[in-house]
């Protein structure tokens, strides 16, 4: 759409601009502030300048949670993406069903993360859980609070279970903008099935897809609270994702600096890819 | 005319040849809305029995159906204040949120204005942090403010994520309506306020549902901060039910049935914006 300019615009944006500065730069500059400087207590701070940045980048507890962040990320979009695509090509097109598989596959969506953790910390058990139970009655000794990969596997059948339906609605969404004239063509020169995903609806979905992939991956770069209640961060450091991390060294130990150091290393990470998100969008939107 | 007799001929053939590939889908449907389906199942089936029968007897449904966890939590005012707490704040969000982002998603979709895209994206980024990095700071300023344990002080710590959605959700939804209906609005001597509350909302009521929806969803889904801002009084839902870890053992079916309820006031909602689910998510975009 054409835009005229018109600087007036901003007090219209005036509002969103004075509350989201109250609410994000306010406590941004707070943590700046915290990770330059340190104290002994009773509020007296002196400057501390790269200290914790570089103690922080030597100590092995960030770069192993990065690792395992990294790892998380990666596992659960490879899993998640193609069977979020595939669950999409399945679904009902229209009709009464596909009203109702929209709902129930929307559900996960709007459970509270926490209610999300209890829901896999209960199925998993081993004693009073349908996952952990039959699991060990068909001979498996799977008990997620024990043993590492347990708990590993529980954690992303978890994030699986929560998230691979926003992948697929997403895909979903894409397929329906495809007229019906392309698959009319694609029968006429006698297309196998293979090839009208590969060249018809891959192509198409491309541009959703990849805003799944990036949604995907913030969100699950910054995942806290289900893994939290599952598993706590253990057993030992093994789920100890990035939040995770972070939350322990702010609000269990009190470590200001290394945790405001901490947070801004994280929030840089955070804007490139926001920065490439909204490359992509920008260049749906022209395309669009 | 050709063309149409030969596709309505090929119709028929082609759905009795799809006739197998149609049952495969119905297949993986079913598998996987059984995936989505049988961890909740499990929520509802503990939250129906006595705890004595969770923890001594293993069955797939209970076996002497009972209520009683469900009239714990809706009789005794700390379990159900939470509820309360968790919907004040959660609304107070929502209004907050979507009043704010109007105006600013109309000035996005209309107009360029100095540094409307560094504002675009930077507004994004609000939406992209990791609540983790907020919780100290928050926890300080609202202290500081003297808001701390209070509805307002976690409804505008939501404000960072869920304004910077509404403005994203409001904006693809208002570039869809043509700029002429504006035009002709101020020709026909609307006044801005008038012409954007008598013209414009009515014509975008599908997206500022659309926002409401996600405003209200992804403040109710959120723990972290809610829990780090609030002590007693606030208290929400999701930190309530960490009561139920007591000295004798953990509650089961109590927390079974506090889980199912949290699940509730979403599963309401939903069937009406399922048509707009992908959009909200893709924030306006899609």
């Amino acid at each position: 759409m054409e835009k005229t300019v018109n600087h007036k615009a901003w007090f219209l944006v005036l509002p969103v601009l004075v509350l989201v500065a109250f609410s994000a730069v306010i406590p941004l500059m707070t943590v700046v502030n915290y990770a330059f400087q340190d104290t002994f207590g009773n509020n007296v701070f002196f400057w501390h300048g790269l200290g914790w940045f570089e103690e922080l980048l030597a100590s092995d507890r960030m770069w192993n949670a990065l690792w395992r962040q990294l790892a998380f990320s990666g596992i659960i979009l490879a899993i998640e993406i193609p069977l979020g695509v595939l669950v999409a090509l399945n679904m009902p097109k229209r009709g009464v069903w596909a009203s109702v598989v929209l709902v129930l596959m929307s559900l996960p969506l709007l459970i509270p993360w926490n209610v999300v953790g209890t829901i896999w910390q209960i199925f998993g058990r081993v004693d009073i859980g349908l996952l952990g139970y039959t699991l060990n009655s068909l001979g498996i000794s799977y008990n997620y609070t024990q043993n590492p990969a347990h708990a590993w596997a529980t954690v992303i059948v978890m994030d699986v279970w929560h998230w691979t339906s926003l992948v697929a609605l997403l895909a979903y969404a894409g397929l329906q903008s495809i007229p019906d004239a392309y698959y009319q063509a694609a029968k006429i020169d006698q297309a196998s099935r293979w090839k009208v995903f590969r060249y018809i609806e891959l192509p198409k979905m491309a541009g959703v897809l990849m805003i799944a992939v990036l949604l995907r991956f913030m969100d699950s770069f910054m995942i806290y609270t289900e893994p939290f209640v599952v598993t706590g961060g253990g057993p030992g450091n093994a789920t100890t994702f990035l939040s995770i991390d972070l939350v322990k060294m702010a609000l269990g130990q009190f470590d200001l600096g290394p945790a405001a150091a901490f947070s801004l290393m994280y929030f840089l990470v955070i804007l490139l890819i926001s920065w490439v998100f909204y490359t992509v969008m920008t260049n749906l939107d022209k395309r669009g | 005319m050709a063309d149409l007799t030969a596709t309505a001929a090929a119709t028929p053939r082609s759905r009795s040849r799809a006739l197998p590939r149609v049952k495969g889908s119905v297949i993986i449907m079913g598998l996987y809305l059984l995936f989505l389906m049988l961890p909740i199942y499990w929520l509802l089936n503990m939250s129906l029995k006595t705890n004595a029968e969770i923890t001594g007897t293993f069955s797939l449904w209970p076996q002497n159906l009972t209520f009683q966890n469900y009239v714990t939590i809706l009789t005794d005012p700390s379990w159900y204040m939470g509820y309360v707490n968790s919907l004040i704040y959660v609304v107070m969000n929502t209004v907050i949120s979507v009043a704010v982002a109007l105006p600013a998603a109309y000035a996005f979709s209309r107009y360029h204005f100095m540094g409307d895209k560094h504002l675009f994206f930077w507004l994004l980024t609000n939406r992209m942090a990791p609540p983790a990095v907020f919780a100290l700071p928050f926890f300080q300023l609202y202290s500081s403010v003297s808001l701390f344990d209070t509805h307002i002080a976690v409804a505008l710590a939501h404000c960072l994520f869920n304004v910077p959605l509404a403005v994203w959700i409001l904006e693809g939804f208002m570039r869809g309506v043509p700029k002429e209906i504006d035009e002709t609005a101020y020709i026909d001597g609307y006044s801005f306020p008038r012409f954007f509350v008598k013209i414009f909302m009515p014509l975008i009521s599908s997206g500022i549902g659309v926002a409401a929806f996600f405003c209200f969803m992804f403040s109710w889904v959120e723990l972290l901060l809610s829990r780090t801002l609030t002590s007693v009084n606030a208290k929400p839902i999701a930190a309530t039910m960490t009561r139920t870890v007591g000295a004798s053992g953990i509650d089961w079916g109590v927390l079974a049935a506090a889980g199912v309820l949290t699940i509730v006031p979403g599963a309401l909602v939903i069937y009406f914006v399922r048509n707009y689910i992908a959009k909200g998510f893709a924030l306006g975009r899609v």
